[in-house]
C-alpha cells in the first residue's frame, strides 16, 4: 500500500500540474485532487473530488481514503479568480480552517505541506535587505493576499503544535514565473506599456515554475518539516525586467498609483492590490540558505534566467526587445564604418 | 453541497494508466529508475527541454562578440592609421589614473581631469540612451577613429543598459552604473571643486570586510559620496564603499533608487553582518541626521553615535574597525536656522536656512568650495574579544566611546593644521 495524497487547488495551473507529476512516483498510490471548480487540465489517473474545502465534507474524504499526505496548494493569490476579494478570503481563511480541522481529526495524516508566499513579509521601507525565514515582517499587511497568507501560516502553525506527530512544512514562494503560469506579475509584465513607481527601482526574485514544481514535490516525499523560503539565486531590478521583456515603463508618481491600479483593475486588465503597488515600489527579496542546507534543493533556474525563459515562451515582445536594439546599434556601427573618416582610414 | 462526488477522469482502472496521457508517459520514459526520478521528476516536455543557458546565451553573446570584434577592428585600424590620432591616444593614455580592465573606453578617462569633454559623453548613454545612439551620425563628420571605438563601446553599454543586461547584487548594486555614470557625475566635484585630501589610505584593508566610522555634516551627505569616491579612485584596491543609510532615505523617491543602486543599503545590524561577512567595506556614519542636520555653530563637535550598532556588527563579523575623520564638509552648507514647522509638514528631519538658502532659490544649491581632507585613521581590531563579546554592552560602549574619541581627536588636529576654510 503507497501513500494517499490529497492536493487541494488542483483546477488551477500549478495544483494540476503536482498532480501530474505525483502519479508518476511509483511510491503514491493514490492522489486525490480537490477543488471547487473542474479541472481544465487532464489530471491523468487522480481521483477529481469536486468539494469547497471551506465545507466539512472534506474531512470524509480524508478519513474514507486515509489521506496520509495533504499539500495545501489553495490560497488564491488574486479575487479576480474568486469572484470578489470576500470569496477570496473564504476559500483562504476559512477554508484553511476547515483542511486543518479535518486533518487534526485524522489520524492517517503524517505530514502537510503548505504552499505559502514571500509575500508573509510585506513590502516597506524599512525592510532589511534579504529576509531569513525567521525575521518579521516590519509592517503587517492589512490586506488582501499577504493578509491571507500569514493568516493561513498562523492557523498552520497552530496546527503543527496540536499534532507535533504530522510533519508540517510550509514553503514561501518568491513570485512565479514560466511558460504557463499566470499570476498578477505576469500579467503586469504583460502590458504594452508598463507602469512603475517614480523614482523607486524595486529588487525582485522569482521561481521558475518548473523549480517550484520540484521543490513542491521534494517536500511532500521528504520529512523536512519547517518553513522555507523558495527563490531563484539573485536578484532582478523591476527596470531591467520590464526592458528584458522588451517593454517600454511609464512611471507614475507614487500618491497617484492607487488612482492608476484602480483603473486597471476596474478594466479587468492587470490586478493591482495595494500590497501589490507596495511590492512595486519597495520590493523585496529573501534569503534562501535554508532551501539549500536543509531542503537540499538547488534551483535549475536563476531569477534572470527563470525570467528570461518566461519572456521567451510566453512570447513577450516589445519595442524594446534585444533583438530590435542589437538591429539598431548593427546599424549605428555600420553607419559609422562607412563614414568618410573610417573610409578614409581603411585606404589609407 | 451535501455530498462529494468522486469523478475518476481519465483511466479510471490501473492497467490503463500507460494510456492515461503523454505527459505521464514522458516521465516514466526517463528510465524506469526511481531514483533517477527522483531526482529529476519534472516532466520533460518538448518545450520543456530548453536548458535555460541556451535560452541567455542566443540573446546576448553573439552581438557581444559582433560588438567586441568591431571595436577591435576600429581598433587594429586606428593603430596602422595616420599619426594625428595615435598621437591624441598617446597624450590621453597618462592621464588615466586608473587603468582597470573593467572600464569601457568611452567612460575610462577622469572625467576629473577634463570635466568639459569627458562628462557629457559620459552621463548622455543613461540620461538619453536613445539619443546616444542618434549621436553617431552626427559625429561621423569627427572622423576619428578613436571616436568609433568609443562609440562601439557606449552602443555597447547603451544596449545593456536598454536591455536590462546588468548584473546587480542582491542588495541591488550596480558597479558599472555606479562607476561609469553616476560618479563620473560628481568626479568633477571631488577633483576641482571640493580638491579632495585622501590621507591614510593605506589603513583601509584592500580585501577582506572592514567597517568604516566616519563623522557626518554638511546638510546634505555630500561626505559619504566622496568618501566613496575617495576609495573607488585612490585606494590601491578600488575598493567600493557599501554604506548604510537611514529608512528616510528608502522612502524618498528617487533617492531611494539611487542609493540602492550605488551600494547603499538600510543601516539595520541584519545588512551590516551580512555585508561585512561577504567581505565587504561598509561605510557608517552613526551620528545620522544629528550630525548632518546641526547648526554650523556646533560644526565638528560630533553628536552621539547612535546606539553602538555598528560596533556589535564588526564584533559579529570579526572586521576592523576603520576611524575616518572628514574636514571640510562642515563648510558647504552652513546651516544658521532651521524651519522647524515645515520639516514637520514635510516629514523631514530638518529644513535647512543657509546664507544662500532659501534666499537664493536654486542658486541656494551651490555648496561653498571649501578644501577638504578625508583621513582615514589607524584600524581597531574586534577579533581578538572573543565569543558573545557582541552581547556585552560594556565592551560596545566602550569601543563606541573609543571609536568617537579617535574621530573627535583627528578632526580637532587636522583643524589645528588648516590654513584657511578654502585652502
Amino acid at each position: 500500500m503507497g501513500r494517499v495524497v490529497m492536493v487541494t487547488g488542483v483546477s488551477r495551473y500549478l495544483g494540476g500540474r503536482f498532480t501530474q507529476l505525483l502519479q508518476a512516483d511509483p511510491d503514491i498510490s493514490r492522489v486525490i485532487g480537490v477543488d471547487v471548480v473542474p479541472p481544465k487540465a487532464d489530471l491523468g489517473d487522480a481521483e477529481f473530488v469536486r468539494a469547497d474545502i471551506r465545507n466539512p465534507v472534506i474531512g470524509k474524504v480524508i478519513a474514507q481514503a486515509e489521506v496520509d499526505t495533504v499539500v495545501h496548494m489553495a490560497v488564491l493569490s488574486t479575487p479576480l479568480d474568486a469572484g470578489g476579494r470576500a470569496t477570496m478570503k473564504e476559500i483562504n481563511v476559512i477554508g484553511t480552517m476547515q483542511l486543518l480541522a479535518a486533518c487534526q481529526k485524522a489520524p492517517s495524516v503524517r505530514k502537510l505541506v503548505v504552499k505559502s508566499s514571500t509575500a508573509v513579509y510585506g513590502s516597506s521601507p524599512r525592510d532589511p535587505a534579504m529576509f531569513t525565514e525567521d525575521l518579521e515582517p516590519n509592517a503587517l499587511a492589512r490586506s488582501g493576499y499577504a493578509k491571507d497568507s500569514v493568516e493561513v501560516e498562523g492557523y498552520v502553525r497552530g496546527f503543527a503544535r496540536r499534532r507535533p506527530d504530522v510533519a508540517v512544512t510550509t514553503l514561501r514562494f518568491a513570485n512565479f514565473v514560466g511558460p504557463k503560469v499566470r499570476t498578477p506579475l505576469t500579467q503586469y509584465f504583460s502590458l504594452p506599456v508598463v507602469p512603475t513607481v517614480l523614482g523607486f527601482d524595486p529588487r525582485m526574485q522569482f521561481v521558475h515554475e518548473r523549480d517550484g514544481l520540484e521543490v513542491l514535490w521534494r517536500a511532500t516525499l521528504g520529512d523536512h518539516g519547517g518553513t522555507f523560503n523558495i527563490a531563484g539565486d539573485g536578484v532582478m531590478l523591476l527596470s531591467q525586467a520590464i526592458r528584458r521583456a522588451g517593454r517600454p515603463s511609464v512611471p507614475l508618481p507614487q500618491p497617484a498609483a492607487p488612482w492608476i491600479g484602480g483603473v486597471l483593475k476596474r478594466l479587468g486588465v492587470a490586478d493591482f492590490s495595494p500590497e501589490q503597488m507596495r511590492f512595486l515600489a519597495y520590493g523585496r527579496v529573501v534569503d534562501t540558505s535554508r532551501m539549500r542546507d536543509v531542503l537540499g534543493f538547488e534551483p535549475r533556474y536563476s531569477t534572470r534566467e527563470a525570467f528570461d525563459d518566461f519572456v521567451a515562451r510566453q512570447g513577450l515582445h516589445g519595442p524594446l526587445s534585444a533583438d530590435t536594439v542589437e538591429a539598431v546599434e548593427r546599424t549605428v556601427l555600420d553607419v559609422v564604418g562607412r563614414s568618410p573618416g573610417a573610409r578614409e582610414v581603411t585606404r589609407a | 453541497m451535501p455530498d462529494a462526488r468522486v469523478i475518476p477522469i481519465g483511466g479510471g482502472d490501473r492497467p490503463s494508466r500507460r494510456a492515461a496521457d503523454a505527459v505521464a508517459a514522458g516521465a516514466s520514459r526517463a528510465g524506469g529508475e526511481r531514483a533517477r526520478r527522483r531526482r529529476s521528476p519534472l516532466i520533460d516536455d518538448s518545450a520543456g527541454s530548453v536548458a535555460p543557458p541556451t535560452v541567455q546565451s542566443t540573446g546576448d553573446e553573439p552581438t557581444g562578440d559582433a560588438v567586441e570584434a568591431a571595436s577591435s577592428a576600429s581598433a587594429a585600424s586606428s593603430a596602422s592609421s595616420a599619426a594625428a590620432p595615435t598621437g591624441a591616444t598617446a597624450k590621453r593614455s597618462p592621464s588615466r589614473r586608473r587603468p582597470r580592465s573593467g572600464r569601457g573606453a568611452a567612460a575610462s578617462e577622469p572625467a576629473g581631469r577634463q570635466p568639459d569633454s569627458t562628462t557629457p559623453a559620459s552621463g548622455e548613454p543613461t540620461t538619453r540612451p536613445v539619443g546616444a545612439e542618434a549621436t553617431p551620425a552626427a559625429a561621423a563628420a569627427a572622423e576619428l577613429p578613436e571616436w568609433e571605438r568609443k562609440i562601439a563601446a557606449l552602443l555597447a553599454f547603451a544596449r545593456r543598459r536598454l536591455t536590462g543586461d546588468v548584473q546587480v547584487d542582491e542588495f541591488g548594486f550596480d558597479p558599472e552604473l555606479t562607476d561609469k555614470v553616476l560618479l563620473a557625475l560628481v568626479r568633477p566635484l571631488y577633483e576641482r571643486y571640493f580638491r579632495v585630501e585622501a590621507r591614510g589610505l593605506e589603513n583601509v584593508p584592500a580585501e577582506g570586510g572592514a567597517l568604516l566610522v566616519a563623522n557626518h555634516s554638511g546638510t546634505i551627505p555630500l561626505d559619504s559620496i566622496m568618501t566613496q569616491i575617495a576609495l573607488l579612485d585612490h585606494h590601491p584596491g578600488h575598493r567600493h564603499l557599501r554604506m548604510l543609510g537611514a529608512d528616510l532615505v528608502f522612502s524618498t523617491p528617487i533617492v531611494s533608487e539611487l542609493a540602492r543602486k550605488t551600494g547603499t543599503t538600510l543601516a539595520c545590524n541584519a545588512d551590516a553582518e551580512r555585508l561585512l561577512n561577504r567581505g565587504e567595506l561598509v561605510g557608517v556614519w552613526p551620528e545620522g541626521f544629528k550630525g548632518i542636520g546641526k547648526p554650523f555653530a556646533e560644526r565638528y563637535k560630533l553628536q552621539r553615535f547612535g546606539r553602538g550598532g555598528f560596533v556589535s556588527a564588526a564584533l559579529r563579523a570579526g572586521v576592523p574597525i576603520v576611524p575616518c575623520s572628514i574636514v571640510g564638509a562642515e563648510e558647504i552648507y552652513p546651516i544658521i536656522g532651521n524651519m522647524k514647522t515645515l520639516a514637520r509638514l514635510l516629514g523631514l528631519p530638518y529644513v535647512p536656512v543657509t546664507p544662500t538658502f532659501p534666499w537664493l532659490g536654486p542658486l541656494g544649491a551651490i555648496p561653498l568650495p571649501s578644501k577638504w581632507i578625508i583621513e582615514f585613521g589607524e584600524p581597531i581590531q574586534t577579533d581578538g574579544y572573543g565569543l558573545g563579546a557582541a552581547d556585552d554592552p560594556m565592551l560596545v560602549f566602550n569601543l563606541t566611546d573609543q571609536v568617537r574619541e579617535t574621530i573627535q581627536h583627528t578632526l580637532y588636529r587636522l583643524l589645528m593644521a588648516r590654513r584657511s576654510i578654502f585652502f
